[in-house]
């Protein structure tokens, strides 16, 4: 009789566990969006970010170089989570501060723009010195003959200097882009629901943190694995005019 | 009588301490083909590209077609140029073509000669293209419009780009050291071209190694030594009749 009593709890405690499991997927893969859409969106604040920063380093301005040089130097030389903790906390002082000015009230900051931003900003620093490098990578020649043929400065930048620096800021981009895709993962740390946020929620009420965050550790591979596919068809695209060793 | 093509005088050009052009003047009529000759490190190729303000000149003065390049005189430092949209417009009419061809590279050989007609020229594309068309045809590389510059030879590259310079309709071709970077035997192509191209009138400025060249088929010849000139006339009284002991001893050298 005990044994039956046994076998029962333990059927019924299966099923429970995975009618919790069945519950949780779905709501892990809603994080997976959400992580995919922080992903695209804080990339192309990064590029901006590292083209202005790379276009400002290479100025003859001396502010302008300041400026992109403190940039640099202040987010490279911070831990990611540090600053993405500094700049969330303290963006929602700052905004909460302007917001009293303004009379606006408690403004309350989302997760997601704010982690959109935190990233952004963070990976413009790496994209500026990506981008920076390419640019000096493009022959001093390629960009004189542009001007001897009576291009104005900007013509000669976006006809000439940038598309011919895409080959070379390639490598350096897909690195950042691959480190940035796992960053996103940080913002959990802030409250943003993404994949990670949802597992550790997940793995809390089943008590199996194993099945989760292993789940999520393989999407995270897959994540990956098809940016690597994209970035190599970037190469191969930018690569057209380069003989090959 | 026509305005000159180009007229510089006392052109002078520093860098830093070093003094490298000492007060340089120059004139080339319509149809004039000046080869400027000189050892290394003589001035000749900072003088082609004072002229096209790719270096500015400390000081002096650049007419082109009677047309004043103004310049801005700045107190202890290079001038700069006055108006940079005429700075432009003078260069869309004077076409270079460089000693390492710089070639765009990213482009293909078709998109390289269509290039600075669509957008500095402002000409519609399929124009651009009948033209690229011709002058691609006439130097010979129509067969490789769709090559990227990488898979050319330097021959070929450097056919590519005169026939960009021709792309232009230039006024003036400015020529600096075409065959320098050539392997030997790819410098006959080239100054094939050259020369048809000097043939047909156009008005060019050489600077160049080739001494076979400037006797055969320059108007003019002119020799720089240490930023001055030392010999300026036609090849004849320059090759055979040589003022400068200077030029003696660099022809002499160059028979080695």
């Amino acid at each position: 009789m005990a044994d039956l009593a046994a076998s029962l709890d333990r059927i019924l405690h299966h099923l429970f566990d995975n009618f919790l499991d069945g519950y949780f997927y779905p709501f892990i893969l809603e994080g997976l969006l959400l992580t995919i859409e922080l992903f695209l969106l804080s990339l192309a604040l990064s590029v901006v970010l590292g083209m202005i920063g790379a276009v400002a380093k290479l100025s003859k301005s001396r502010i302008a170089q300041a400026n992109a040089a403190v940039y640099t130097t202040v987010i490279r030389g911070e831990p990611n989570l540090v600053t993405i903790f500094v700049i969330f906390y303290g963006g929602q002082i700052l905004v909460n501060n302007i917001g009293d000015k303004l009379g606006l009230g408690y403004i309350d900051v989302s997760e997601f723009i704010a982690g959109t931003i935190t990233l952004g900003v963070i990976f413009g620093s790496y994209m500026t010195e990506t981008f920076r490098g390419a640019i000096l990578a493009v022959p001093r020649g390629e960009i004189e003959a542009g001007y001897a043929y009576g291009m104005t400065a900007s013509k000669v930048f976006f006809r000439i200097t940038l598309p011919a620096s895409i080959r070379h800021a390639l490598p350096g981009f897909g690195n950042n882009s691959l480190v940035l895709l796992k960053d996103t993962a940080l913002l959990s740390l802030i409250g943003l629901q993404d994949m990670l946020f949802r597992a550790q929620q997940a793995a809390g009420a089943t008590r199996k943190p194993f099945t989760f965050y292993f789940t999520v550790a393989v999407i995270y591979l897959i994540l990956t694995a098809l940016s690597k596919l994209g970035l190599r068809w970037l190469n191969k695209r930018y690569s057209v005019g380069v003989r090959r060793a | 009588m026509a305005e000159p093509a180009i007229v510089v005088e006392d052109l002078h050009k520093n860098f830093g301490a070093l003094e490298v052009l000492k007060g340089i003047s120059l004139q080339a009529n319509e149809h004039d083909v000046v080869s400027i000759l000189g050892s290394s490190g003589s001035g000749k190729s900072t003088l082609l590209r004072c002229i096209n303000l790719l270096e500015t000149p400390t000081s002096g003065r650049v007419f082109v077609h009677g047309e004043l390049i103004k310049m801005r005189a700045r107190r202890g430092r290079d001038a700069v140029p006055e108006d940079q949209k005429q700075v432009d417009r003078i260069r869309a009419k004077l076409a270079m073509v460089f000693q390492q061809f710089n070639l765009w590279s990213h482009m293909t050989v078709m998109q390289n000669v269509i290039e600075a007609p669509i957008h500095v020229l402002k000409l519609p594309k399929n124009e651009a293209m009948e033209r690229a068309k011709a002058v691609l045809e006439r130097v010979g590389v129509y067969d490789r419009k769709d090559y990227y510059p990488a898979h050319l030879s330097g021959g070929q590259m450097q056919r590519a780009a005169i026939a960009r310079a021709l792309a232009m309709e230039p006024e003036l071709m400015l020529f600096d050291e075409p065959t320098s970077a050539l392997d030997p035997e790819l410098v006959g192509e080239v100054l094939r071209v050259i020369r048809s191209l000097a043939e047909e009138g156009r008005t060019m400025l050489v600077v160049t190694h080739e001494m076979g060249f400037a006797r055969e088929v320059s108007s003019r010849v002119m020799f720089l030594h240490q930023g001055r000139v030392e010999e300026d006339g036609p090849p004849e009284q320059v090759f055979d009749k040589p003022k400068s002991e200077r030029f003696r001893q660099f022809m002499s050298g160059m028979l080695k």
